[in-house]
């Protein structure tokens, strides 16, 4: 009968060789809310679970150069209440305060979210628009990606035998910079978002876009970045042939499926919709 | 005594504090799932993961092979029961059926279909063993969709069903189960004088209860062939009596034990578990436990039907609804027995009509059977009748609350099923919603607000209720149904009424099938009015029992002797004779006047009030999403009166939200194989707290003459006119007609882009 291991590493190094040791299918378990879902529905039987949030590191946001590093085992609650981190980056955290229930935001993490690897994860296309990137530890020492290059698909990663992510960076934000994200569900919470949309932009003093990145969750195999949605804010301010373009940008980019949570159709023309709200928001931020 | 009559009461209206309170919100309360018994075996059942296929066989030998498995069981070890008509039950059953729905027998006709269960010592060798039972399936076409199982050369579920209520008999076997026609007047005359005729159909989708407490019990089967049963149900009776049939023991020889229930909405009226779980006791010689998961409370038991509506009525210019005429054809999953016949007789209730006419089908499809919901099939057919009337007012130009007082149903009234009405309040509660601040509130662009009404018969039937004076002057109250909607609260207050004694004073306990006579199941908004009334009987009883002690005790005539304010005082030529004795004194002394004061009362009650609701809502619709969003809702109903106010509100309230939940997003979604892909609460989506509104209610009261204190039953009402409330609302924000359910946002969103590209 089914009995896996688990283990509850102090330090990231410990962590690292068990996940290399192990035999068969490991796990790291972070906050826990999509793998105890996952064990309990029988969809996943790793033999072994890696519990991180003993690992000090991984509990703590820092900053670092004006940018932060969030370990992977934050949760949103403690994010959300993190005395800078919303003024800087509203939009990822509101990101991924959109995650579960209240109860639920006092495990799930950044970093279980990207690691999970679903096409709908929340704060996946947030911290793609932020640029943001990943540290990720292994048995060959640690590496830093963009977070975009994490997923490969549905449930699958980047990741090698033995490795683990351990924080996400955000950089240094520049000046008259504004992030938001939005989900479409039906309701209100509790639910996987149908269509997610982030955007980041820089204006100039202007109000001009200078520097933009758009990313779509949901409307893909991996969360996406749509370049040509970022270049259709890029040059423009908030106006509506701006918003007509990256309206159409985003459709464009989305090559989603028909499921039980949304229809093609319904994904790609929603898919524009929240990319325009998003970036209405973003300009805002940013001081438009 | 009130100037209008109505005596003054002390308890009946007020808002006391739960007695079942204190133990929910501390966790103490035992649902299903908290029983244990010592030695309990965990039970667990396999379910087909086809929608239909023969069983050619099943071999059970590895799985009773595998160490801590302790029985097996498959339908073989089910007697056979032959067609017999249930009657303990709410709305219609077969005894065959429902054996056949418990453990499949020769087909399994749905995804989740029982086909064996087993149980062993732990869940893990239960799972174990549900892995190795072999199921030799033949996989066989299937049908979901109501109208596609009609149709001539669709899979036949059953090679017995000839439908019923047609003249000849059918030749051949259809899925088509039963015809039936309701009729009044001469309909097809009565279009003839109409000016406007609204034609449409509409569709609803099959919704799930969505009670939050899965199905579970513990059976235990001793040596003597005595039964226990401890389960969560809607009547620990009508739990003995489906045991009892299905498999074959004497009902002296079954007790069942009621546990708290965490929601039923008419789901827990009917068995799955408790048959299989005293069968594997039997064949282990242990106490056995069955709990399901939430994936099994959607693949396996039983939502409420989906349907077409199909609707005319016509109108005189002025308003005046000449003629009703509806076709509804509802599934009721893989066994005959939807509540067309509800759905038939509500259709057109709210309406004061000489000409109507209402054709209904009951269909079987590949989907687990349905169960009884909250008004069973008053708000499919609402939905369409009230849709249409709302197309009317439109066409009229009439407001919409205007139209329906001009027609609404009223004392004197011929419904189309039969009766005639006595006191009602349909009209109460839409001069209600007339006279309600809602009503008038402005309304921005994208915003629109739709009202509907709805009826509901309510039931009375048998009930026994105990009352025992204990010897401190407090009282027990014992009935014998579970306590779904503040019951215990309304029955403790009924009989603190009548004895004269606080509230507190009384403690209402729901009996075992063993301590307390029968009681006819929570359902059909029975118990405060049918139950409330065996409490009175047996609480004056015991009043009468207190005024013969007195007598005894002041050595006068009973008939001299008065019961006020719980005290038996002296009167007529004795007034003034003696001190007053209290409830309590003659308790204290009731073992040297005679022995211990109780009283019972069994009773069959006959009167219960029909139940009117009007609806009014306002919504707000995203274009660009096809979101809806609810601003403000109004909920007026007419209770008769209200035992607890409180708790009256609160079934409104939670009606209106299953409603409402039923309007935007609840559906079962299929894939091609007929297999259910959202079998939980994350995409079969019930109502979260922030979609909604706080739920505006004014309670009417137009008392019930048949009840001691006018109560009428409340529960079922609210959730028929949610449905058309919201279509209407979103029609008069959108300027587009919702017909089909769930007005989900893509299908919003499909239907503005449709209209836009009409527009062009």
């Amino acid at each position: 009968m089914y009995a896996p291991s688990f283990a509850a590493p102090t330090t990231v190094a410990e962590a690292v060789q068990l996940l290399a040791n192990a035999s068969g299918v490991a796990r790291v378990l972070a906050g826990g809310t999509d793998l105890l879902v996952q064990l309990r529905s029988g969809i996943l039987k790793p033999d072994l679970i890696v519990d991180t949030k003993r690992i000090p590191e991984l509990r703590t946001i820092t900053t670092e150069g004006g940018g932060y590093r969030i370990g992977a085992s934050v949760s949103g609650a403690e994010a959300g209440e993190h005395a800078t981190l919303s003024r800087d980056w509203p939009g990822i955290v509101e990101a991924v305060e959109l995650i579960g229930s209240t109860q639920i935001q006092g495990r799930a993490s950044f970093v279980g979210n990207l690691c999970n690897a679903s096409p709908a994860a929340d704060s996946v296309p947030a911290l793609v628009a932020a640029g943001a990137t990943v540290v990720i530890a292994g048995p060959n020492g640690e590496r830093e990606v963009p977070v975009e290059e994490v997923p490969t698909g549905p449930g699958s990663t980047s990741l090698a035998k033995g490795e683990m992510v351990v924080a996400v960076k955000l950089p240094p934000k520049p000046a008259r910079t504004g992030d938001a994200y939005l989900r479409f569900i039906p309701r209100t919470e509790m639910d996987i978002a149908v269509v997610g949309a982030g955007v980041c932009v820089t204006l100039d003093e202007g109000g001009t876009c200078t520097a933009a990145k758009v990313s779509l969750g949901a409307v893909a195999p991996t969360v996406l970045v749509v370049p040509d949605a970022a270049a259709a804010l890029i040059g423009n301010k908030l106006d509506d042939a701006a918003l007509a373009a990256l309206d159409a940008a985003a459709r464009a980019a989305c090559k989603p499926i028909d499921d039980k949570r949304g229809t093609i159709e319904y994904r790609t023309k929603v898919a524009g919709v929240l990319a325009r709200r998003a970036a209405a928001t973003a300009f805002k931020r940013a001081g438009a | 005594m009130a100037p209008d009559g109505t005596p003054d009461l002390k308890v009946v209206g007020t808002r006391p504090i739960r007695p079942d309170g204190v133990d929910k919100v501390t966790g103490r309360a035992q649902f299903g799932a908290d029983f244990q018994l010592p030695g309990q075996l965990v039970g667990k059942v396999l379910r087909s993961p086809h929608a239909h296929a023969r069983i050619r066989s099943i071999d059970t030998s590895k799985a009773e092979a595998i160490p801590g498995v302790k029985a097996v069981m498959t339908a073989a070890d089910m007697p056979e029961i032959t067609s017999e008509e249930a009657f303990v039950g709410e709305g219609p059953a077969d005894f065959k059926d429902m054996s056949g729905n418990t453990m499949a027998r020769d087909k399994a006709l749905y995804d989740g279909h029982a086909v064996a269960a087993v149980a062993a010592t732990s869940a893990a060798a239960a799972d174990a063993a549900l892995a190795a039972i072999e199921v030799d399936y033949e996989v066989l076409p299937h049908v979901i969709d109501v109208e596609d199982a009609m149709v001539e050369g669709a899979p036949v579920l059953h090679d017995d069903m000839f439908t019923s209520g047609v003249d000849p008999k059918p030749a051949t076997p259809s899925n088509v189960a039963k015809r039936m026609v309701f009729e009044l007047g001469d309909v097809d005359a009565a279009f003839e004088k109409a000016d406007i005729v609204i034609e449409r159909k509409y569709k609803t989708a099959p919704v799930h209860q969505g009670y939050i407490e899965p199905h579970a019990c513990v059976a235990q089967y001793a040596a003597d062939g005595q039964v226990q049963i401890y389960c969560s149900s809607q009547g620990q009776f009508m739990v003995r009596a489906y045991v009892a049939k299905l498999l074959g023991i004497d009902i002296s020889e079954i007790r069942v034990t009621p546990l708290e229930i965490g929601g039923g909405f008419g789901g827990k009226t009917l068995v799955y578990l408790e048959p299989l779980a005293v069968v594997l006791s039997r064949k282990s010689g242990r106490p056995v436990k069955m709990a399901m998961t939430r994936e099994e409370v959607f693949r396996g038991s039983g939502p409420t039907s989906g349907g077409t509506v199909w609707v005319k009525i016509g109108a005189k210019r002025d308003g005046t609804i000449v003629a009703g005429d509806a076709v509804l054809k509802f599934q009721a999953g893989a066994y005959a027995g939807s509540p067309v016949g509800p759905g038939c007789m509500t259709a057109f209730a709210v309406y004061d009509l000489q000409d109507v006419r209402i054709t209904g089908y009951d269909v079987v499809t590949n989907r687990p059977k349905v169960a009884a919901y909250r008004a069973p099939g008053a708000p499919i057919s609402n939905f369409g009748v009230e849709s249409a009337v709302d197309e009317l007012a439109r066409e009229l130009d009439m407001d919409p609350v205007e139209l329906r007082l001009k027609n609404a149903a009223k004392k004197g009234t011929k419904a189309a099923y039969g009766p005639t009405f006595g006191d009602i309040g349909c009209v109460e509660t839409l001069e209600a919603v007339k006279n309600h601040p809602n009503y008038n509130v402005p309304l921005g662009p994208n915003q629109g607000r739709g009202v509907a009404a709805g009826f509901w018969f309510n039931i009375g039937g048998e009930s026994s209720a105990t009352v025992n004076i204990n010897e401190d002057g407090t009282a027990v109250v014992a009935t014998g149904n579970p306590d779904i909607g503040g019951s215990r609260a309304s029955m403790a207050m009924m009989a603190a009424e009548v004895l004269g004694i606080d509230v507190e004073r009384v403690r209402p306990i729901v009996a075992d099938t063993s301590s307390v006579g029968y009681c006819f199941l929570t359902g059909g908004s029975r118990v405060t009015f049918a139950t409330g009334m065996a409490v009175v009987e047996a609480s004056k009883s015991a009043v009468n029992e207190l005024k013969a002690r007195a007598a005894k005790t002041w050595d006068i005539p009973v008939d001299a002797v008065e019961w006020e304010d719980g005290r038996a005082v002296p009167a007529g030529s004795n007034a003034g004779d003696f001190e007053p004795l209290s409830l309590e004194d003659l308790a204290a002394k009731s073992g040297r006047t005679g022995g211990p004061i109780a009283a019972t009362s069994s009773l069959n009650a006959q009167g219960a009030g029909p139940g009117f609701g009007t609806h009014l809502v306002d919504v707000e619709v995203d274009r660009e999403t096809g979101h809806v969003k609810v601003l403000r809702y109004l909920a007026t109903q007419d209770a008769g009166r209200a035992i607890h106010p409180s708790y009256v509100e609160g079934q409104i309230q939670g009606g209106a939200v299953q409603g409402i939940g039923w309007a935007l997003n609840e559906e079962y979604i299929y894939d091609d194989k007929g297999r259910l892909e959202n079998p939980g609460f994350l995409d079969y989506r019930i109502p979260v707290a922030s979609d909604l509104p706080m739920i505006d209610t004014v309670v009417v009261e137009v008392p019930n003459p048949r009840h001691p204190y006018g109560a009428r039953g409340v529960g079922e009402v609210p959730i028929v006119p949610p449905m058309a409330a919201m279509a209407n609302a979103i029609q008069d924000a959108i300027g587009i007609r919702m017909t089909e359910l769930p007005m989900s946002p893509p299908k919003v969103r499909k239907a503005v882009d449709e209209q836009a590209a009409a527009e062009e």
